[in-house]
């Protein structure tokens, strides 16, 4: 946040106007509503940033961050939560051998397509080859899967976790969701912007379709509950029975039930501050890097910077790896503060196009804008929730009793989806370079 | 051995309820290839004008049912459709007063288009939750089948019956009749012909006297048209749900790409080749086996090569395969 004074000087004041926002919640509703509030918008603040380096460091049109995001949360259900040791002797090593017996049929598949020569063998090739190992792959993989699923399916019926910290879930959210972003960029990444924001929209459709069905992986829909908190986030019941918290509560004279809430929901947010200024910082680095000048040359002019010398496509996979990851571990945030894995929550205009507009509105290609738009339209989404419905009943105070009425007051939770559009058209209109500008 | 009852399964689970979505997919993907070839990006909001549509369609449905108009044994709502099109095609061109003609006088990059465009389709799908909410609406009402699977196995003495709905008769005959007639208006009509030229060449056909404000504004109204028609054939076959709409966005892309943006034949095309593929893929083909093959062959799973819940990898995997090896789609679409 350096430049002139000016600059610098408005940038201040816009995050104090945010802060306010927040501040203002607290006030007028509750410090536990605030708090939670903020929790989510720095949530939100990390995918932002993730979101910043594919797309305004480099240009890539990602609309597959919902599928990154529910890969986070997988993470910590199967680094956290407790092990099925029943389930996984039902059916957990054949499993593991379909899934590397897949990921063998895939390399060969590939090897055999380059070795062969282009034409009607190769075609037929492939063809047969990639038949039998589908059949083979699911004559492994249906009855490790039955097996699973067998075990208690009303409580288990999952392989389970590993029953480690869940603080270690969040880097391996951010892995499996670069792993993904690995495959996903070596197929997709060629891809002209629109056929790549298509295509990766439908990603992440199919990562959530099989976290939703396969319930040997984390339940399903019928989700993973109880997932254990972070070091060093209590449980609110344990901190309730605990001699030094109810002393001060005590002491302090506040309510015991209300204040452990509190105290549960400032560590998560301390948290979560440690990660959004890790992620700031190293974005910063790298944009003010070679490299972050690099990428943005290849930006604004791909066939210059690959005539100058720069694999463009690897550069392209680089980055689109790292944001994904960043905004695997955001996830895994998610998932995590939620306690509860359910893949029926994911959807595309929450997890993937509000970090977009969030992206925008902040200023895409500037770290801090997307910082600022993330806490911003992240408390805006929140709040709105609960104001729409109030507008609404003013609004509505306007017009007769009757159907009309009715349903719009019954619908008008839905009214944060018109501010939302709205705010992404005025600034694109009247400000596109966002809040805070790239230099 | 039972080719006869085999065949007839196949046309009954298979072939038909594929080709009806495809042609509503078809319907879908003519509009987004439309607006991709003159407006130069990919519309975002496209599914949710399909839904706007189909919301307009179902309150003047009920609205009519009410009254006691009806036109059975048709569905009252293609009464609903002429007056549902020209209020989404009004709500379309206010969008694109309003929002899209500033970037296209700017000549905006297709990606901030598209962007825009994600911000109407936020305010599209706002409008249709608050107006109609987010639950199943069912506003069929009618004849519901053209030949029940009863009546086929009376009339023929086969084991197996072949329905066809009611909506699958109209959604074909709707297509044809539209895909028809968009042709003939695209190859023969003086404002067709200006359409393409301004989607061959947009400098060229500005110096040869089109007038280009003309050329956006019917395309919109034939986009929101095709959407509308899309939406309410979808909804009469199934059911209509905002997000389901939504949804159809991706199937509705792959097939346009597929055949290659840009080009209304791919777009037809791709909209059959996705729908198919998607119900092949996901039907189990045990019944089908059991009658063609020996009795002792008989297969004892479902023999589905996935669940139907994972018809997005089907459109997807088209999607990719197709532009690994045919980067611009079958008919040679065009880029911006």
């Amino acid at each position: 946040m350096s430049g002139s004074g000016l600059t610098r000087h408005k940038n201040l004041l816009l995050f104090a106007g945010v802060a306010l926002l927040f501040l203002l919640s607290g006030a007028m509703n509750s410090w536990n509503y605030a708090f939670s509030l903020l929790n989510f918008s720095l949530i939100f603040a990390v995918m932002a940033l993730g979101l910043n380096l594919q797309w305004g460091f480099a240009g890539l049109f990602n609309t597959g961050l919902m599928g990154f995001a529910a890969l986070g949360g997988l993470a910590v259900v199967l680094v956290a939560s407790e092990p099925v040791p029943q389930g996984w002797a039902l059916g957990g090593p054949r499993l593991m051998l379909a899934l590397a017996f897949g990921v063998a049929a895939m390399v060969a598949t590939v090897a055999l397509y380059r070795r062969m020569h282009a034409g009607r063998n190769r075609n037929i090739a492939m063809v047969i080859v990639l038949t039998a190992a589908f059949f083979a792959y699911r004559a492994i993989y249906d009855p490790a899967v039955t097996g699973i699923e067998s075990f208690e399916s009303a409580t288990y019926g999952n392989m389970g976790g590993l029953g480690l910290p869940a603080l270690l879930a969040w880097p391996v959210g951010g892995l499996l969701a670069a792993a993904a972003a690995w495959a996903i960029g070596k197929t997709a990444l060629g891809l002209r912007s629109d056929y790549l924001a298509i295509a990766t929209l439908g990603i992440a459709e199919i990562i959530v379709s099989v976290l939703k069905n396969e319930d040997w992986l984390a339940r399903g829909v019928k989700m993973v509950n109880d997932l254990p908190r972070p070091w060093p986030v209590y449980e609110e019941v344990v901190l309730q029975q605990t001699p030094w918290f109810t002393d001060m509560a005590a002491n302090w004279g506040f309510d015991p039930v209300t204040g452990s809430s509190i105290l549960v929901k400032l560590l998560y947010a301390m948290l979560f501050i440690t990660v959004l200024a890790a992620v700031i910082w190293l974005t910063e680095r790298a944009l003010a890097s070679p490299w972050g000048r690099m990428m943005r040359a290849i930006r604004d002019n791909e066939v210059s910077a690959a005539a100058m010398g720069k694999d463009v496509k690897r550069q392209h996979l680089q980055v689109f790896i790292l944001g994904s990851a960043i905004v695997g571990v955001g996830g895994a945030m998610l998932t995590n503060m939620q306690g509860l894995m359910n893949p029926g929550t994911y959807n595309p205009l929450q997890f993937t196009f509000l970090i977009w507009v969030m992206v925008i509105v902040g200023g895409s290609g500037s770290n801090w804008g997307s910082v600022l738009g993330g806490l911003f339209i992240g408390w805006l989404w929140l709040v709105a929730e609960n104001l729409g419905p109030g507008l609404m009943q003013a609004f509505t105070a306007l017009i007769p009793d009757g159907f009309v009425k009715t349903t719009l007051n019954a619908n008008a939770q839905h009214m944060r989806l018109l501010f939302i559009g709205v705010i992404l058209l005025l600034v694109l209109r009247f400000n596109p370079r966002g809040l805070i500008p790239e230099k | 051995m039972d080719i006869l009852n085999a065949l007839i399964t196949f046309l009954n689970f298979v072939f038909i309820p594929g080709v009806a979505y495809g042609a509503q997919l078809a319907l879908g993907a003519l509009g987004v290839t439309l607006i991709y070839s003159i407006l130069r990006f990919s519309n975002f909001a496209h599914g949710d004008t399909m839904a706007f549509g189909t919301m307009v369609t179902i309150y003047l449905t009920w609205a009519m049912q009410g009254a006691g108009i009806s036109i059975a044994p048709l569905p009252t709502a293609l009464l609903a459709l002429p007056v549902a099109i020209a209020i989404t095609a009004g709500l379309v061109l206010l969008t694109d007063v309003g929002v899209y003609k500033f970037y296209r006088q700017k000549k905006a990059k297709p990606a901030i288009l598209v962007i825009v465009s994600l911000g109407v389709m936020f305010i599209m799908n706002a409008l249709v939750r608050l107006l109609i909410g987010v639950d199943d609406q069912d506003f069929f009402d009618g004849e519901r089948f053209i030949i029940s699977a009863g009546d086929f196995k009376e009339m023929t003495g086969l084991s197996e019956g072949l329905a066809i709905k009611s909506t699958q008769g109209i959604t074909l005959v709707a297509a044809a009749i539209l895909v028809a007639a968009l042709f003939w208006f695209l190859q023969r009509t003086r404002t067709g012909k200006s359409m393409r030229a301004f989607s061959d060449n947009e400098d060229l056909a500005l110096l040869s006297g089109i007038n280009p404000d003309r050329v956006v504004a019917v395309t919109w109204i034939i986009a929101a048209g095709l959407a509308t028609i899309a939406g309410v054939l979808y909804g009469l076959d199934k059911s209509f749900k905002p997000f389901t709409y939504f949804q159809l966005l991706l199937p509705i892309f792959a097939a346009a790409i597929v055949g290659g943006l840009g080009s209304p034949i791919g777009a037809i095309v791709g909209g059959f080749l996705i729908a198919l593929s998607e119900v092949i893929v996901t039907y189990a083909w045990k019944k089908v086996i059991t009658y063609v093959v020996p009795e002792s062959w008989a297969p004892d799973t479902l023999i589905q090569l996935l669940s139907t819940d994972y018809k997005f990898a089907v459109s997807f995997t088209i999607l990719i395969i197709v532009l690994l090896f045919m980067p611009t789609g079958i008919f040679k679409g065009k880029s911006v």
